[in-house]
Formats: structure tokens, C-alpha cells, sequence
């Protein structure tokens, strides 16, 4: 089967499978009289539980996604409706970056993982130079610290977490 | 006299020392992000919302709505100069300024643009000090029943006038409001969707999820462009309008004022779609159309002055009814409640020195950046030679600090980085994700008034439809959706987006 407009197919297939997945956990599953998911109390219209909105919510979302799906089949999308190609490098790189940043922070300090975000995240740009990238990030660190740290006083770790360089006075800014 | 007492009340605000100092360093911001293309006032405000922390939330507000503003402007000097727009309200600058430009006609063209920004945001000024209180009070009298009928007019009206597919744009809205659920029930106490996570229990933060999904995956589709530009800096000589200029147009500018006021209003409009009817409608007006495209100074004075009105008429549905018109407005209602403040029509009556400060604000913001931006152009423009490679690590390492200081909490990093993933493939299969922002601020108010109406009708639904005021907004909702439902309006409003691009 050939479908018409696969940009919109696809979107309708993710709305509906996010829509599933919010109305299953506010309604719960049972199987053969254990729950595997407790679920949220659906109440009454008069009195809600918690469940109530989120699974109508979901219901919706999931028969949106249908309708979606169902009519691009038969839509002809032509170029327009073709999936665009997706770039793996940017997304890799950046989005990693992003990750390690949030995971050191706390470990190694806002200089160290600052340094790693930006390097991580210049990968992705295509036209990497380390020469170029490394006296950025020294730059980028040290002006983010003194405008939030120093400046706004936002508690962000600066140094690594180890006792020893807590002494000095710029890990405790 | 009331509104005179109002204002002045306002300007005493506005006008002291610190508040202006906030103002500058909002419209200044505004410029910097309006002008470098890439990052947009909602990663910007997302940012800079724990900075807004230690200052008092009248400073807070007014640094915040001059970033949005400010933003208006500076996106018209990149389009003008490098026919590139900084902001999406600002692409349709490019046709006219940009030819302008390449005529040698470059500080016409910013000079007309910050003329018809400057009269718009006076006029737009008046406009939320006369029409807020009026619409204040009457939605003082709405019920529960009123508000969740209102909010889905405010969001079905988002989709309607926004463009791309409409259902695609319904299920964003929903996919937002059950977002906005995440976390714990303030009925029951249960930890909804929080899959055991206790950083989830108190929700996701609405910063974290605009940081993702307007920063983070914005970053990731520049990157896979790649970047071409080409400054016009040569041409850029003190040539001001003269007084011919500005005469010929004056009727665009004070045309594109009141249509941007106009849109910037309803649900979903704001400065996009206020430029882009602002110019269509100059070039049907015009005697002789085919001058729009090669160099027209109205093809420039309309929507910069229309995106300007809209930006800041878009404040009245927060300030008045406490419902986000956009997704900027959206982050300011969670920037009042992390102040807390609740936004809605009590704000005036019970923080008359916040609401009036904030529009003086803006008045005084405009004449800011009519003073500042035309002298400061030429460093704007040396920015813009610093290439995306450099930009974008500097952008990111701003975002993740923002994102982390809100609540100090790296899982909100990581969080954005998942929403910069799920927002990059939406992009990829054409959702918008505008809508989805307005969700997620109005679900919890959405469900908390659904509770509310059905628990005082006693579980009957009928309370929506024998409600006069409920009644009339979800007429009007339906009837919004009947006529995009016909294929020949909704052809006319793909050609409306369409004819302008």
C-alpha cells in the first residue's frame, strides 16, 4: 500500500501513540486480576478524579492522531508530503552535549561541564577547529560565571565537588 | 479623568530609576536576540526568567515585555540589511527593505521602520490602557463554566488564525494540555505521569519545555541549513526619510497600526500574523501594486508598525482575562507566578502598580528604542558577521544555565534536552509548536474550571450551553471551526499565507 502523504501518516501515528500512553496510565491495566498499572480514580463528571481530564484528554488526542493518519493514506502529498531527512549529526552532538552538561554540572562544576557543552556541541556545526572552538569555551565559561555568578548570584557550582578546592575562595562564589 | 490618574500612577512606576534601568536592559536584549537570527524572544525570555528572580516582579515584568518588544524592532534591521529575518514577524520586511537597501535606500528604510514602531506602540499603549479595565470587569463576572468555555475559543481561535494544517494544530494543543498535567493533582494529591520521577512531581517547568523546543531543536535545524549572508553595511549612510516619506506612508503606517492592534489581540495573532495582513493589505490599497517587492517604503512602514501594535496588544488577554494570546504570553503568566502572581482580572484592582507601571513601561520602552536603535544600528550589524558556529555554543551554554537555575535541578536539563529532540521531530513533520506552549500553560486551568463548573451543576454538562456568556464563546468557537471546515475559505487561507512569503 502506497501512502499519499507520509509526513502527516507518521505525525498522526506519533499523536496517536502519545494519546494512548496518557489515557492507559490514567485508566490502568489489569491482567488476570493484578494490576500492572494502577491507573488514576476516574471519578464522576461531578467529582473528578484525577484521572478524568488526562484520559478524555488522551481519548481525543488518540482518535486526532487516527483521523490524521486515516486521511493522509488517501491524501497525494505529492513533494510537500515526503519525510524530510533527518539530521543525525547536529542532533546527536548538541542534544548529548546538553545531556553531559546537566549530568556534570554538579560533579565537575559549571567551568568543566560548560567547556564539554560547547566543545560536545561545536561537533555538530560541520566546520570544527579545535583551535578555534577551545579559546570560545574558555571565554564563553568564564563570561556565563561572572554574569550568573558573579554578577546575579545564581548558586551554581563552579568548581568540581571535591573538598579540597572548596577552600578557595572562587569555588565558593 | 480616571485613565489620566491611571497612567500617571503608571509613569511614576515606570519612571523611576531602577525600573527604567530594567526597561533598557529588556529593549536592549530584545534587539540584541531580535537582530541575531536563531534565537527568539521565547528562548530569550525562558533564559532569562531565574535572572528575573532577585528583582522585584514589577522590574521583573517590565525587563521581560521589553525583550519582546525590542525584539520587533531589531528583527526589521536584519531584514532590511541582510535580508534576513531575525524574527518570523519580521520576514515580510524583507521584500521591500531589503530592495530598499540594495537602492541605497538602507536608512530610509530603518527609519521608517522605527517611525511606524515607535507611533504604533504609543497608540497600542492607549489601546491596553483604555480597553483593559472595561474587559477586566467583565470578566470579573465569568464563572468556571465562562472561563473553560473561554479557553477553548482562545484556543481553537490560536489554531484558526495561525497557518499550517488545522487538526495537526488541535493535537498539539491537546498533546500541550496533557503536558501541563504532568506532576501532582492539587485535588487529589497524586503524582500524575511523574513514572516514579520525583523531579516530575512538581511538574515540568514551562521554561524547560520552551527552552527544548524553541531553543534547543531551533539550534538543530539551523545547524542542518548551514549559512549564507550578505551585509549591506556600504550602503548603510545617514540618509534619514524626509518629509516626503514620511507622507507617503503615514496612511500604511497608521493602516498596518490599527490592523496589528486589532489581530494582536485575538487568540493566536500577535506581530506574525498582524505583519503579514498589514502588507497584503498595502498592496491591495495600492494604485499600482507592482511597485511592492522592488523597494515600496509602505511595504516596510505597514507591518513594522502592525507587528509592533500586535506585540503589545497581545498583553490585554493576559492582563484582563489571564489567558495567554501566544506563546510569549504564555511564559509571562509563568513568569507572574514564579513572582506569585496570579494573572487574571484581579490583577488590576489588587496590583494597580504592576499593571499601569508595565504599560507605562512600554511606552517608554518604545521611545527607548526609537533613540537607541538607530544610532546603535552599526554595532547590530557587526554582530551579525560573527558567524553560526561561534552563536550557537554561546546561545546553548545560556539556555542550559537557564534551564538550571529555575529550580536548580539538572534533570530540567536534561528534560529540555528531550523536549529540544521531540520538538526537532515535530518540526520535521510540519507541527507547529506554538500551540502546544498555550496548552500547556492553560491545561491546569483548563481541568481545575472543568471541575469546578461540573462539580457546582452537579455533574451536568448542560452548564456550558445555559450559561449566556459560556454560551456565545463556544458559538463563536464552533463557527470558527465550520468555516475552516469549508474548502474554500480554507484555500483563501493558505493563499493569505501563501501570497506573502
Amino acid at each position: 500500500m502506497k501512502i499519499g502523504h507520509p509526513k502527516n501518516f507518521w505525525g498522526g501515528v506519533l499523536f496517536a501513540a502519545i494519546g494512548l500512553m496518557f489515557a492507559v496510565i490514567a485508566f490502568g491495566v489489569s491482567f488476570g486480576g493484578s494490576a500492572l498499572l494502577p491507573g488514576y480514580a476516574m471519578g464522576s463528571p461531578a467529582r473528578m478524579g484525577p484521572g478524568f481530564f488526562p484520559f478524555w484528554l488522551g481519548a481525543i488526542l488518540l482518535a486526532l492522531g487516527v483521523i490524521i493518519s486515516v486521511t493522509a493514506i488517501k491524501t497525494e502529498g505529492g513533494k510537500e508530503g515526503e519525510l524530510e531527512r533527518f539530521h543525525w549529526g547536529p542532533v546527536a552532538y548538541v542534544l548529548t552535549a546538553i545531556v553531559l552538561f546537566g549530568l556534570l554540572l554538579k560533579v565537575v562544576g559549571m567551568l568543566l561541564a560548560g567547556m564539554v557543552l560547547i566543545v560536545g556541541a561545536s561537533l555538530g556545526s560541520g566546520e570544527f577547529k579545535l583551535r578555534e572552538i577551545l579559546p570560545l569555551s574558555i571565554f564563553l565559561v568564564v563570561f556565563t560565571a561572572l554574569v550568573f555568578v558573579v554578577g546575579l548570584k545564581l548558586p551554581i557550582p563552579l568548581c568540581p565537588d571535591i573538598d579540597m578546592l572548596q577552600t578557595f575562595a572562587v569555588c565558593r562564589a | 479623568m480616571e485613565l489620566l490618574s491611571n497612567l500617571s500612577l503608571g509613569f511614576g512606576i515606570a519612571l523611576t530609576l531602577n525600573n527604567i534601568f530594567y526597561c533598557f536592559i529588556g529593549c536592549v536584549l530584545g534587539t540584541l536576540i531580535g537582530v541575531l537570527p536563531g534565537i527568539g524572544p521565547i528562548a530569550t525570555i525562558a533564559m532569562l526568567l531565574p535572572a528575573t528572580f532577585v528583582l522585584p516582579p514589577v522590574s521583573a515584568l517590565i525587563m521581560l515585555a521589553g525583550i519582546y518588544y525590542g525584539a520587533q524592532y531589531g528583527g526589521s534591521t536584519t531584514s532590511i540589511l541582510v535580508n534576513l529575518p531575525g524574527e518570523v514577524s519580521s520576514v515580510v520586511t524583507c521584500l521591500d527593505g531589503y530592495q530598499m537597501a540594495r537602492q541605497g535606500k538602507a536608512g530610509k528604510a530603518l527609519g521608517i521602520a522605527a517611525i511606524g514602531s515607535f507611533f504604533a506602540g504609543s497608540v497600542a499603549t492607549l489601546l491596553i490602557a483604555g480597553f483593559a479595565p472595561p474587559l477586566a470587569e467583565l470578566a470579573l463576572k465569568f464563572g468556571p463554566a465562562d472561563y473553560f468555555s473561554l479557553m477553548v475559543l482562545g484556543l481553537i481561535a490560536a489554531v484558526v488564525l495561525a497557518h499550517g494544517s488545522v487538526i495537526k494544530a488541535i493535537a498539539m494543543i491537546i498533546l500541550g494540555l496533557l503536558l501541563g498535567l504532568i506532576g501532582t493533582d492539587v485535588n487529589s494529591g497524586v503524582a500524575r505521569y511523574s513514572f516514579g520521577l520525583p523531579e516530575l512531581i512538581d511538574g515540568v517547568g514551562i521554561a524547560t519545555v520552551a527552552m527544548g523546543m524553541f531553543g534547543f531543536s531551533e539550534i538543530i535545524r539551523n545547524l542542518e541549513q548551514g549559512e549564507e549572508r550578505e551585509v549591506f553595511t556600504k550602503s548603510l549612510t545617514g540618509l534619514w526619510p524626509n518629509w516626503e516619506d514620511i507622507k507617503q506612508s503615514s496612511g500604511a503606517i497608521i493602516r498596518g497600526t490599527i490592523l496589528g492592534s486589532a489581530l494582536g489581540i485575538l487568540p493566536g495573532g500577535g506581530p506574525v500574523l498582524g505583519s503579514f495582513s498589514a502588507y497584503t493589505l498595502e498592496k491591495k490599497l495600492a494604485k499600482d501594486p507592482s511597485r511592492f517587492g522592488k523597494g515600496a517604503i509602505e511595504g516596510v512602514a505597514a507591518p513594522e508598525s502592525a507587528n509592533n501594535a500586535a506585540a503589545q496588544t497581545s498583553f490585554i488577554p493576559l492582563l484582563t482575562l489571564g489567558i495567554p494570546s501566544n506563546p510569549v504570553m504564555a511564559l509571562m503568566i509563568g513568569a507572574m507566578i514564579i513572582h506569585g502572581i496570579q494573572p487574571g482580572p484581579q490583577i488590576m484592582t489588587s496590583k494597580p502598580d504592576l499593571f499601569w507601571g508595565m504599560i507605562a513601561s512600554m511606552w517608554v520602552g518604545n521611545l527607548m528604542l526609537v533613540i537607541l536603535n538607530l544610532p546603535l544600528i552599526g554595532m547590530w550589524v557587526k554582530l551579525l558577521s560573527v558567524p553560526y558556529r561561534f552563536l550557537y555554543p554561546a546561545i546553548l551554554i545560556f539556555c542550559c544555565i537557564g534551564v538550571y537555575s529555575i529550580s536548580n535541578a539538572w534533570m530540567d536539563v536534561l528534560l529540555a534536552a528531550l523536549f529540544g529532540f521531540i520538538g526537532y521531530v515535530f518540526i520535521k513533520l510540519e507541527c507547529e509548536p506554538a500551540p502546544l506552549l498555550l496548552g500547556f500553560v492553560l491545561g491546569p486551568m483548563m481541568e481545575e474550571n472543568l471541575r469546578r463548573a461540573l462539580l457546582l451543576s452537579r455533574g451536568d454538562p448542560a452548564v456550558f450551553f445555559t450559561r449566556p456568556i459560556s454560551l456565545t464563546l463556544l458559538i463563536i468557537a464552533g463557527l470558527l471551526l465550520l468555516i475552516m471546515a469549508a474548502p474554500s475559505i480554507a484555500k483563501k487561507r493558505e493563499e493569505a499565507f501563501q501570497e506573502s512569503v
